[in-house]
Parts: structure tokens; C-alpha cells; sequence
């Protein structure tokens, strides 16, 4: 294992932080909320791609569709029940609901299928590409290769579609949008259907690295990819995709040449280190004060 | 007469009848408590959680002087337990031969525990002072990581010859009679439990007066001014760099002594104890009791503790409903209808102070 083969298992790591720190960095800059919640989407995605997999035998292209359906309503759902109902409440206040939402679904999730761990199918098999010295994983490359395309297909839609477009005014200014004829709230639905159908994509890569099922699960990829979203700057999507790389290539250099163990404290080192040279992230939008 | 009307209006006049009251509750459930335990009509369910709930209620008042006074919100909390508890156990650890009386040792314990964790909080502080808003919420975050991952590879043993440590492998070598105060992700073992409701409660007792004697001081004017408009504090002369780390320091003393009580009331404890989830648990029980108020946070903080226990009966489903009971209730108190029909309990409205 040299420095190239760390980066790339770096770069396959980070993809996953990427996509899972894209749905708190749109939901931040749409909602202006953090929502803590998203990590137990991710496991919510986990347990329905196991079961569509294990116990209903279905071929991968149907369970990715079936994880994405059931966690896209279940973040339309979340929103409209919980959150909605704080549209005017302090931060505050959302974030303690968020993390109501999120002991909800990880306490639902041990009640219905208990909290012993369940191994994961293998999905993407074992295989690898030997190019020289270098062997990479068929599976490193599907990651990597699934973040790319997430993030063309929605720098194309944030850009391109009006939808896209809505949603960058709401981001802006919410009170402007509605006037200019914006329905503010089923964009914000939209915003956190697609973070949470990105979290069913990213639980799918998630278990076939980590081939282990449980209703914690999401806590600490969790954690990471929102340390990834401020990282890049919060509410910036190219940075929560700088942010989710750099993230998963430092975790995993940090393992490799200074300590497993220590790996997490270097991590959130590197972070605050960043943050105190830029105080709003790797790409966030400067912060004027108004006088 | 005219005398006696002062002492009222000193205890219970306008603006300083929330203060009086609160070390009314304390005052009197202490002595309920004491006296229940005492003749032992309180279960041992609850006499366990006595000492628990002193030490989350001291650490929800200093995160509330921080979150709610200063403004700042701060997901790292239990990080300062870790430290305090840590610290306390060690010092405990290492004094249990020279000092025999219990009680002094917890006192110096714990006093011990809160410089560590003002020299942590000195330290941690500055970026505090460079960063605003959610940014700072995961700074606070990182580190409250940090100090869990650092304190799960520390160890620390302690025999005649002095101090043994190690970092992420266990070297230390002990002399015969020797003791290991810290084993890495193992933590403390065999702790002399000395704590006590009784300090427990002393503790919340001072707890509330520093905070009601910041909060109603020059500086306590300071802080929330600096909260609600930096720019207009600054403006005035207000040092907010040193506001601040006012309230994030004594917030982090305050979170150091709770953490060493909490420490050395079990004979094991493990690090893991203090991660992410226990500092939420503790801005869960601020914001519930309200932001700046002292009183609504040690009643949330002990309907919070014993709510779980209470649910008990219904085993599988309480910490689902746990759950549900809190989303209601952020729900249910920021209805604009019952705001408007609570309006003379004068609820605030995102008192956080987050600048738009």
C-alpha cells in the first residue's frame, strides 16, 4: 500500500462523506437549519436495502430505487411533520426537534428490527483493477464514479432547471421569493427530498464498505459529513463536496501514516485548524456584517 | 414594619423573584429528598439518580450561562465532564491514602477538576472568540470529539514511585501496590464513590448564585449585550472577545466540577460516557427550560432525567416516546396560539442572538 493507493481509498471514503454532506449543506442553505436527523435517514436507507436484498431477494437496480423512494418520502414526511411546524421558531428550537426526529428513528429502528447487527450483503463483489503496482477495489471506483455523477447531475440542476433556479432564490431570500411568486414550501420539500434520496444512495455505498447494519449507524458518517459541510463551507455545494474529499482523504491518511486510533481527533484537528484560517469554511460565502 | 417590607421586596420584588424562587425549589427539594432518603421511603431507583441529576443540572446551568446569556450555541459540553470527571477521579485516585476524610476529598477533587477544565476552557476559548454561529457550534463539536478520542487512549497509573502515562498503548509499568487511574477506552475502575447529594446540592446552590451574580452584574449587562447586537456592545466599549470567554470559561468550570461529581459517583467509568449525545442531552434540557432561565432548566433537567425512568412500564416504547414527547413539545411551546396564550410568562423568541 503506497501514498497513491491511500488517496484513492481516501478519495472512495470522502465520496461517501461528499454525498451525505450534500444533503446537509442544501437543507442548510435552503431551511437554515441543521438537521441531525440525516444521519438516521442514511440508516433507515441501510435497513431497507438489506431487507429488499436479504429477505426479498430483489436484484440491486430495484432496491437502490425502492432506498431512495422510501427515504425520499420519509425526508418529505419528517419535514412536513416536524419541522414545517417551526417555519418561524428559533435555530434553537429546530435543532433540538432535529434531534427529537433523530432518537425517533433510531429508537423506532431497534423496536422494529432490534439492535443487533446485521451483515450486509456483499453487492459490488470483491473484484479489483490492477493498473501497474496499483489495486483498486471495483467498489472504491463505483463510489467515486456514483459521487461524480451525483454532483454534475445537481450542479446541472441547481443551475439549469427552475426548479434549480427557485431553489438558489429561496437560499437568498425567502420573503423576495415568495413575492416573485415561489411556493417557498414545496421547495424546501423538495430540498429535503433530494438530501434524503442522497442519503439512500450514500447508506447503499456506506454498507458495502462497511458491511454492517445497525440503528446507530448513522451517527458518526453523520457527524463526519456535517464536519465535511462546514468544512467546504456550509451551504456551498461544491464546498460540501471539497469538504466530504478532503475529509475522507485526511481520515484515511491520518489511519494509514499516524494512528488508527486517533484518526477522528485528527480529523476534527484538521477542521478547526481550517476553520481559524477561514472562518467560514473552504468555500463559504463571506459573512458581511451589516453596520 | 417599613424594615420588614425591604427584606420582601429584596427576596421577592420585581425582578428578583425568579432568583429567590429558584433557591427556593433547590432549597426545599433538597431537604424533601435528604429527608426521604434518609428514612428510606425513596426507592433505590431514585436515590441512585440523586447525585446524577445534581451533577446534570450544574452542567445545564453553565452551558445555559453560555447558550443562553452569552449566545453562543456549544455542542461540547460533555467534553468538559470528560475532563473534569477524569481529573477528579485521578486526583481522588492519588490522594485516597493521604487524605482519608471523603468529603474534603471530593471538595479538593472537584476543585482540582474545575481549574483543569478553566485552563481547557482558556484554551478552547479562543476560537470562540474568532467564530460566530454555526461555525463555532462545530468547533465546539470537534473538540468535544477530540477531548473523548484523547481520553480513550490515555493511561494513567500511579504507585510509590510517582505518575506513570502512556498515550494509545498501555506501557505504564506498576510497582507492586500501584494503582491504574486511567486505562485507555476502559477508563476508571474501582473508583471510590464519594460523592454526595448533599455536595450535590451545595453545588447547584453556587452554581446559581455565580450565574444570577454574572447574569445581574456589569459584565452579565455586557454579555447579553454583546448577544444581542455585537456591532451596538462593541460600539459602546463593550470587550466582547473578553465577554465571552467570560461566560464560555465559567460555563466550562461550571461543566469540569459537575463532570468530576458525576465521576466519583460510579466505581467504573468509561469515556465513551461523555460523546456527542451527552451534550446534546444537556442543550436539550437548556432549551426545554427555557434560554436564560436558571429555574426552567433544573425543572427540565429533572423531568428530562427521571422521564425515561418514569416510562419505564412501558420498557421497549419509553425511549421512543421520550422521543416523541420532546418533538411535541418544541412543537407545542413555539405554536405562535399558546405563545400568544403564555405571552405574560414572557417566552422569548430565539434568544439565541443569531445575527441575520
Amino acid at each position: 500500500m503506497g501514498f497513491l493507493s491511500y488517496l484513492i481509498s481516501g478519495l472512495g471514503l470522502g465520496s461517501v462523506y461528499a454525498i451525505i454532506a450534500l444533503g446537509y449543506t442544501m437543507v442548510y442553505g435552503i431551511a437554515k437549519m441543521l438537521n441531525f436527523a440525516h444521519g438516521d435517514v442514511i440508516m433507515i436507507g441501510a435497513y431497507v436495502s438489506f431487507f429488499a436484498l436479504n429477505s426479498f431477494g430483489l436484484s440491486l437496480p430495484v432496491t437502490i430505487l425502492l432506498a431512495v423512494t422510501v427515504c425520499t418520502a420519509l425526508g418529505i414526511v419528517i419535514e412536513k411533520l416536524a419541522y414545517k411546524p417551526l417555519r418561524q421558531a428559533s435555530s434553537l428550537a429546530v435543532l433540538i426537534t432535529a434531534i427529537g426526529v433523530s432518537y425517533f428513528l433510531q429508537n423506532g429502528a431497534q423496536l422494529l428490527w432490534s439492535s443487533s447487527t446485521k451483515v450486509f450483503p456483499s453487492v459490488f463483489g470483491n473484484g479489483s483493477i490492477t493498473i501497474g503496482s496499483l489495486s483498486v477495489s471495483i467498489l472504491t471506483i463505483i463510489t467515486i464514479m456514483t459521487c461524480i455523477v451525483v454532483m454534475v447531475a445537481l450542479t446541472l440542476f441547481i443551475n439549469k432547471t427552475k426548479t434549480g433556479r427557485a431553489m438558489r432564490a429561496c437560499s437568498e431570500d425567502k420573503g423576495a421569493s415568495t413575492l416573485m411568486g415561489i411556493n417557498v414550501n414545496s421547495i424546501i420539500s423538495i430540498t429535503f427530498a433530494i438530501g434524503s434520496g442522497l442519503a439512500a444512495i450514500a447508506s447503499l455505498l456506506l454498507c458495502a464498505a462497511y458491511p454492517s447494519v445497525f440503528p446507530t449507524l448513522g451517527s458518526m458518517p453523520g457527524i463526519k459529513a456535517f464536519t465535511a459541510a462546514v468544512f467546504g463551507g456550509i451551504g456551498s455545494i461544491p464546498g460540501a463536496f471539497l469538504g466530504g474529499l478532503l475529509l475522507g482523504i485526511i481520515e484515511i491518511f491520518a489511519k494509514a501514516y499516524i494512528s488508527t486510533q486517533l484518526s477522528d481527533a485528527i480529523v476534527f484537528a484538521v477542521l478547526i485548524v481550517v476553520l481559524l484560517i477561514k472562518p467560514t469554511g473552504l468555500l463559504g460565502a463571506k459573512q458581511n456584517e451589516k453596520v | 414594619m417599613e424594615k420588614k417590607k425591604n427584606i420582601f421586596a429584596a427576596l421577592f420584588g420585581e425582578g428578583v423573584r425568579n432568583r429567590t424562587f429558584s433557591f427556593i425549589i433547590v432549597i426545599a427539594a433538597y431537604i424533601i429528598l435528604e429527608s426521604m432518603r434518609r428514612s428510606g421511603s425513596l426507592s433505590s431507583l431514585f436515590t441512585g439518580l440523586l447525585v446524577p441529576i445534581c451533577c446534570y443540572v450544574i452542567a445545564a446551568i453553565g452551558l445555559n450561562l453560555n447558550v443562553g446569556i452569552s449566545g453562543e450555541l456549544n455542542l461540547g459540553q460533555a467534553g468538559f465532564m470528560s475532563i473534569g470527571a477524569f481529573t477528579g477521579i485521578s486526583v481522588s485516585g492519588c490522594l485516597a491514602s493521604s487524605l482519608t476524610n471523603p468529603t474534603l476529598r471530593l471538595i479538593v477533587s472537584i476543585l482540582v477538576a474545575m481549574l483543569v477544565a478553566v485552563i481547557f476552557g482558556l484554551i478552547i476559548g479562543v476560537p470562540v472568540l474568532k467564530l460566530q454561529g454555526d461555525y463555532l457550534a462545530i468547533v465546539t463539536l470537534a473538540f468535544g470529539q477530540i477531548i473523548m478520542s484523547l481520553v480513550t487512549n490515555m493511561y494513567l497509573g500511579f504507585d510509590e514511585n510517582g505518575f506513570q502515562f502512556s498515550f494509545v498503548e498501555n506501557r505504564t509499568k506498576l510497582a507492586k501496590g500501584g494503582k491504574m487511574l486511567l486505562s485507555g477506552p476502559m477508563g476508571a475502575n474501582g473508583t471510590d464513590r464519594i460523592s454526595t447529594f448533599t455536595v450535590g446540592a451545595v453545588m447547584i446552590v453556587l452554581a446559581l448564585l455565580v450565574v444570577y451574580n454574572i447574569m445581574y452584574s456589569k459584565s452579565g449587562r455586557a454579555i447579553m449585550a454583546a448577544r444581542d447586537n455585537r456591532i451596538a456592545a462593541e460600539s459602546v466599549g463593550i470587550n466582547i472577545a473578553r465577554t465571552k470567554m467570560l461566560a464560555f470559561v465559567i460555563s466550562a468550570a461550571m461543566a469540569g466540577a459537575a463532570g468530576a461529581l458525576y465521576g466519583l459517583n460510579y466505581k467504573t467509568l468509561v469515556p465513551a460516557k461523555f460523546d456527542f449525545n451527552t451534550s446534546i442531552l444537556i442543550l436539550v434540557f437548556v432549551v426545554l427550560g427555557g434560554l436564560g432561565n436558571m429555574t426552567g432548566t433544573i425543572i427540565a433537567t429533572v423531568v428530562l432525567v427521571l422521564l425515561p425512568e418514569l416510562l419505564r412500564p412501558i420498557a421497549d416504547y419509553r425511549m421512543l416516546t421520550y422521543a416523541i414527547i420532546l418533538i411535541l413539545t418544541m412543537i407545542i411551546t413555539n405554536n405562535p396560539v399558546v405563545r400568544k396564550f403564555f405571552g405574560g410568562l414572557k417566552l422569548r423568541r430565539d434568544t439565541a442572538g443569531r445575527e441575520a
